[in-house]
């Protein structure tokens, strides 16, 4: 199921039931023995990116977050499900208007960025294949979207290569604003980045969206960068939107336990002694080729009960919050089950 | 941490305004200029700094393995009042895993890939503590379980590439408490890894040093896990330390305007701001620092004596130590920060 539209302007760009697998070994002897030898990267997601909003995209590597971006920026066919762009489905092929509408900020500004073309060699591409502005226009764009993103003119003439990471991230980012998109997927923006970097970065995500009235889907690891920068956080888990929430009520009620874990085991800068305690989550997360089953957390969750193994939790939400969705058996519940203790405290 | 005297008594590792140099096309890098520390037997040092600030390099150069181009100019490393500067590679040899051993950032890199990891654990006591095979297998065996690793009996028999990252750097922990040393040097053991699996591992090696009591020199860019992890923290800048003392006090009440940036700079989740306050400016290049304080340039506090002076750490009341000029108006801008909020 799909959040509720309604707050804000409606569903922009929206996954349905979207599985991504990649073939694992030989295909015709998975056929011979009868067995899939299918790695689940995206196991049915329901997600949806309303007009204007940051939506963060959170969980660990392994959990499919990265694939689900490239495949609703339409770099990666879905297996099963659609995507949809305003409402309408599109296909694995999408016309170059849709493909204009979505675009995509990449983690590594290192390898991100053509080697062997200036910035404005970049750019100029760009702007004349997609006929955004008349020809006689192009370098005055080129020049405008540098300075956007807080780049002297000058730079139009430079490899990549003369840049500093940071710098080589703000033109991924003018990149990606020069098809003047709709919805602008960043993957990890500032993993790569040293940390007085990030913040320049982050805060221009941020004015960006709010001069430009861009949706942003923000992929990170980092929640404290979440925080700062998003409306509504997705967390993803084996392939699955496992919690989706405003930001804020995410952080303050989590209730899947796998959130809780997540957040207990970010390291505060607000100092307490060195914690030698039990770890918030134990354990390695199950690859995703043997996806145990019922709820695929169980193996690590600390209250998790028989039923969890034999019932796969829906991602639905409760009459008091229902903005607020998780796929556990025992969210949103006034009582916590027996032996269901507070993130960080479990054994 | 003492700039410059005698030990305090329980110092395991002493490091005195340690130079090093690289010798490059464009000149020579001042990788390391004049770094001071010391390290308390048990305690956990954080060196915190920017790609480019030394802290991997003075680290390198400790346990005395830099790179070919770069070499120890001057200064002193005293391990156990043992000057490793002036030893011969032999002696380091014998020191390297048994005194002293390290953690780096990329298990994946640094196993053997060719080599079951039950017996990379093994090689430290074999090969340095003479141990009989039988009895150094026995030993890889319990260090499995004290790092946690499970079913240890069928994974000793396993190669590095059939481990996952948080598993494969506790193979690196168990490397590196195989000969019980004093000092474990870390180098962003956490950075390749997700957070849960990053809370996992500093859990395991705060409660390891404890235990055995080792001291550990914790390399990061990342506050928040110093935080978690060290008593002290010492913060590099410029391939200088520029501020140093007990975590609490440095990263809640900054002394030295990088640092006060550094945290600013960095999201914090318990604390949203309106915007994050980046530091403005690059770091400075190491073939020509700027003269006087390496931090001036990006300083909002800059005054005339900044540009000139030298900046050497000058230790305060409190254990804590700046080579901030001026690091009262630090105090006075925390001040007028927390009135803010």
């Amino acid at each position: 199921m799909t959040v509720a539209d309604g707050a804000g302007g409606g569903t922009l760009l929206a996954a349905h039931g979207v599985s991504v697998f990649f073939p694992v070994g030989s295909q015709v002897m998975a056929r011979v023995q009868g067995e899939e030898r299918r790695l689940r990267a995206v196991d049915g997601v329901d997600l949806d990116i309303r007009r204007g909003e940051a939506l963060a995209l959170v969980g660990e590597s392994g959990s499919g977050k990265s694939t689900l971006a490239l495949a609703l920026c339409g770099l990666r066919p879905v297996d099963t499900g659609d995507i949809t762009l305003n409402g309408k489905a599109v296909g694995a092929r999408r016309s170059q208007a849709d493909r204009r509408r979505v675009q995509m900020v990449f983690q590594d500004p290192y390898s991100s960025l053509n080697p062997r073309l200036t910035v404005g060699g970049v750019l100029r591409e760009l702007l004349r294949v997609h006929h955004v502005v008349p020809r006689g226009q192009v370098s005055a764009e080129s020049k405008r979207l540098l300075s956007l993103v807080g780049l002297p003119e000058e730079a139009v003439g430079a490899y990549p290569r003369q840049f500093s990471g940071g710098q080589r991230q703000r033109i991924a980012i003018a990149r990606a604003l020069a098809l003047r998109p709709e919805v602008l997927i960043a993957d990890e923006p500032v993993s790569a980045l040293d940390v007085s970097v990030q913040a320049t970065i982050l805060n221009l995500l941020a004015s960006l969206r709010a001069d430009l009235g861009l949706s942003l889907l923000l992929i990170s690891h980092n929640l404290a960068v979440v925080r700062h920068l998003c409306d509504r956080v997705a967390v993803m888990y084996l392939g699955r939107i496992v919690e989706v929430a405003p930001t804020e009520e995410l952080f303050s009620a989590p209730q899947h336990p796998y959130t809780r874990g997540l957040l207990a085991a970010i390291p505060r800068l607000a100092v307490g002694a060195p914690d030698t305690g039990a770890p918030a989550i134990t354990g390695d997360p199950p690859s995703p080729l043997r996806i145990p089953t019922g709820c695929r957390f169980r193996t690590r969750c600390p209250i998790a009960q028989p039923r969890c193994e034999q019932e796969d939790p829906e991602l639905a939400s409760a009459p008091q919050a229902p903005e607020h969705l998780a796929a556990c058996h025992f969210a949103f519940e006034p009582a916590p089950p027996a032996g269901l203790a507070r993130a960080g405290d479990q054994a | 941490m003492t700039a410059a005297g005698a030990a305090p008594a329980g110092t395991v590792l002493e490091v005195r305004d340690l130079h090093v140099r690289i010798t490059s096309r464009q000149g020579t890098v001042r990788a390391v200029d004049g770094v001071s520390f010391d390290v308390s037997a048990g305690e956990a040092l954080g060196l915190v700094g920017e790609s480019g600030s030394g802290k991997s390099m003075t680290l390198r150069a400790v346990l005395g393995v830099l790179p070919a181009e770069a070499r120890v100019t001057s200064g002193e490393i005293l391990l156990d009042g043992v000057n490793l500067v002036t030893r011969p590679q032999s002696e380091l040899n014998r020191i390297r895993g048994t005194k002293m051993s390290m953690i780096f950032q990329e298990p994946m890199s640094a196993l053997n890939p060719v080599m079951r990891v039950g017996w990379q654990i093994a090689e430290g006591p074999q090969v340095r503590l003479g141990f009989s095979r039988a009895r150094a297998a026995e030993r890889a065996l319990e260090l499995m379980r004290r790092v946690g690793i499970p079913d240890p009996e069928r994974r000793f028999r396993a190669y590095p590439h059939e481990f996952s990252g948080g598993m494969r750097q506790r193979v690196m922990i168990a490397i590196a408490l195989s000969c019980d040393p004093e000092v474990i040097l870390c180098d962003e053991p956490t950075t390749a890894l997700d957070v849960t699996i990053q809370d996992q591992i500093l859990r395991l090696l705060a409660r390891l040093c404890r235990e055995s009591g080792a001291s550990l020199v914790f390399v990061t860019h990342d506050l928040p896990v110093v935080a978690q992890i060290c008593q002290r923290v010492a913060v590099m800048y410029g391939a200088q330390l520029v501020e140093s003392g007990a975590v609490a006090d440095v990263l809640l009440n900054p002394w030295h305007p990088y640092t006060r940036g550094l945290v600013r700079s960095a999201p914090d989740f318990d604390y949203v701001r309106e915007s994050l306050v980046p530091i403005p400016g690059a770091p400075p290049s190491l073939v020509n620092p700027p003269p006087g304080c390496r931090f001036h340039p990006r300083c909002e506090f800059v005054e005339e004596d900044c540009r000139v002076s030298e900046t050497p750490l000058r230790l305060l009341p409190g254990g804590r130590a700046t080579a901030c000029l001026h690091y009262e108006r630090c105090l006075d801008a925390a001040a007028a920060d927390r009135a803010q909020a």
